[in-house]
């Protein structure tokens, strides 16, 4: 018979105390997170896991586990790898799920098979296929890890370089703390970015929340200011405070060919009858 | 050689650039539309440069050199679409380009020369 | 500048700077360069801007000459540098050159001061009669 056969009767013969010990395992080596994953839902996983095996076995074999016939099962664990990913399961414990299965499977096999040659052989092949998927299963969740991490990063990014759509062709950007050059050049970059995305006209710069205002961060402003006008978008800086006033005076910085206003909303009421006036005549 | 094709689009003209212009091109450019400017008697000139990724000192100085001609000649220039990083390098470069309006797109790029035409005609 | 000794070349190339076509050939070698060293957007526009200023003095005031493109690694730290060479008249006065850059009108002062804002590092030898060497290079 053939190995794959021999499986599936396998599993269908000793469902019940397979999957008892199976869960057994990964409570014993940690890996079923209960803190994270309900008992029910990780029991429905692996009997789902279970009975697309012994599908996949009994109609297309152990060998060839990357063709279309054990498509379902890489589904099944793409989408459960996936979800531990995001979960904040280790990568141990997701390469867990599917290789802790080899131990229950094993001690079911040798109490149905009494020949050993034929034992070592099924033995052999069931190895071989939980190998294959538990790699399988590690690949993805490295992936689905480096996809989190980066949209992670993308959004620390953008939490701290915020660019609000206050209105049609209007865009905010409160700036909050101290500004560095780094930071800075972020900030320039997103932006500009915005303003290609939304088309935006005009760009209102808070500052309101920056408590110190040196000559590098009026640079800065100001060279963004002049490459969003090269772009054709205007900005107009608010929240200048008093003090920052000054210290703009003493260090020299023209502000002269900026917009400034006091507040945001004084800078968005003069936004808006800028580009109102700018409807396209028919 | 090729040249860099000029649209008329009412009275004005359209030029997209978006090769990587060697300097002869870019002198040829300015050549062609002066003339063009004349024959078609255009008001405005569009120049589309959002597919250029780099605008260095030369086409800098090409750009400030046709709008300038243009304005000889009784039309406005605007210079639409500029890559972010461009206009940051730009900027860096210390290149501010004078006289020259710009757009986010040609939409806004022919409505801004509109407007302008617009407010000539008022003023008359 | 002194070499550090943990700074080691990654990749090296050298391009002829002899005709207008050679220009956009640099320009789009240094692209390549920045792209594949991990540069970022913004940087690879400054380094091709600041290599496409240098190319055009290279071919316009120099006569001609070549550029070394180099790749180097130092610890986590990645540069590139290009080094622009020609064997031309030489810049006569090099501080007027680079302080004046806007002023003179000229594209060389222009090149110079341009390609230096654009650079993290940026030095050039020259003198009447013994050619021009610039060197820039931008670090991540």
């Amino acid at each position: 018979m053939a190995a794959g056969q021999v499986l599936q009767q396998t599993i269908a013969r000793t469902q019940n105390e397979l999957l008892a010990e199976w869960l057994q395992t990964q409570a014993a080596d940690g890996a079923a997170r209960p803190d994270l994953m309900k008992e029910r839902e990780l029991r429905d996983q692996c009997k789902e896991f279970l009975a697309l095996i012994q599908e996949a076995a009994s109609t297309h074999g152990l060998d060839n586990v990357s063709g279309s016939g054990w498509a379902t099962v890489r589904e099944f664990l793409n989408g459960i790898s996936r979800t531990r990913a995001v979960q904040g399961f280790s990568p141990a414990e997701t390469a867990t799920f599917v290789f802790s299965l080899k131990k229950p499977l094993f001690t079911r096999l040798r109490s149905e098979i009494s020949d050993a040659q034929a034992l070592a052989d099924e033995l052999w092949a069931a190895s071989t296929l939980i190998d294959k998927l538990g790699l399988y299963t590690t690949e993805v969740y490295q992936r689905t890890r480096e996809e989190v991490i980066s949209r992670q990063q993308q959004e620390l990014l953008e939490l701290s370089t915020p660019v609000v759509n206050l209105w049609k062709d209007i865009l905010a950007l409160p700036l909050i703390g101290t500004l560095d050059s780094a930071r800075t050049q972020v900030v320039m970059e997103s932006l500009l970015n915005k303003i290609v995305e939304t088309g935006a006209a005009i760009a209102i710069i808070d500052i309101t929340g920056v408590p110190t205002v040196d000559t590098l961060v009026a640079q800065h402003l100001l060279k963004t200011v002049a490459a969003a006008r090269l772009m054709g978008a205007d900005c107009i800086i608010s929240g200048i405070r008093p003090q920052i006033a000054q210290t703009i005076v003493h260090l020299g910085v023209d502000l002269s060919s900026v917009s400034t206003k006091a507040t945001l909303a004084d800078a968005f009421l003069v936004a808006l009858k800028r580009t109102q006036s700018t409807l396209p005549k028919s | 050689m090729d040249r860099i094709p000029i649209l008329k689009m009412g009275s004005f003209l359209l030029v997209t650039i978006q090769v990587d212009m060697h300097d002869q091109l870019a002198l040829q450019l300015q050549d062609d539309l002066t003339a063009r400017i004349v024959a078609a008697k255009a008001r405005g000139v569009l120049i589309d440069i959002s597919s250029l990724e780099i605008v260095d000192s030369f086409i800098g100085r090409m750009i400030s050199n046709i709008a300038a001609m243009a304005r000889v000649l009784d039309a406005e220039t605007v210079v639409v679409g500029m890559q972010p990083a461009v206009a940051i390098t730009l900027v860096e470069l210390g290149l501010s380009l004078e006289g020259v309006r710009t757009a986010l797109n040609v939409d806004k790029g022919m409505a801004l020369l509109h407007r302008s035409l617009d407010d000539q005609g008022a003023e008359q | 500048m002194t070499a550090s000794v943990s700074i080691s070349v990654a990749s090296r190339a050298v391009l002829p700077i002899r005709t207008q076509e050679d220009i956009v050939r640099v320009r789009q070698a240094t692209r390549e360069n920045a792209v594949a060293h991990g540069f970022s957007l913004v940087d690879q526009t400054k380094l091709v801007t600041a290599a496409s200023e240098l190319a055009r003095n290279t071919l316009d005031y120099g006569n001609g000459g070549d550029v070394e493109i180099v790749r180097l690694i130092d610890g986590a730290r990645k540069g590139l540098r290009l080094t622009f060479s020609d064997q031309g008249p030489g810049i006569e006065d090099l501080e007027k050159a680079l302080t004046d850059g806007y002023s003179t009108g000229g594209g060389l002062g222009l090149g110079l001061s341009g390609a230096r804002r654009l650079s993290n590092e940026f030095t050039v030898d020259s003198a009447p009669g013994k050619g021009t060497r610039v060197m820039i290079a931008r670090w991540r």
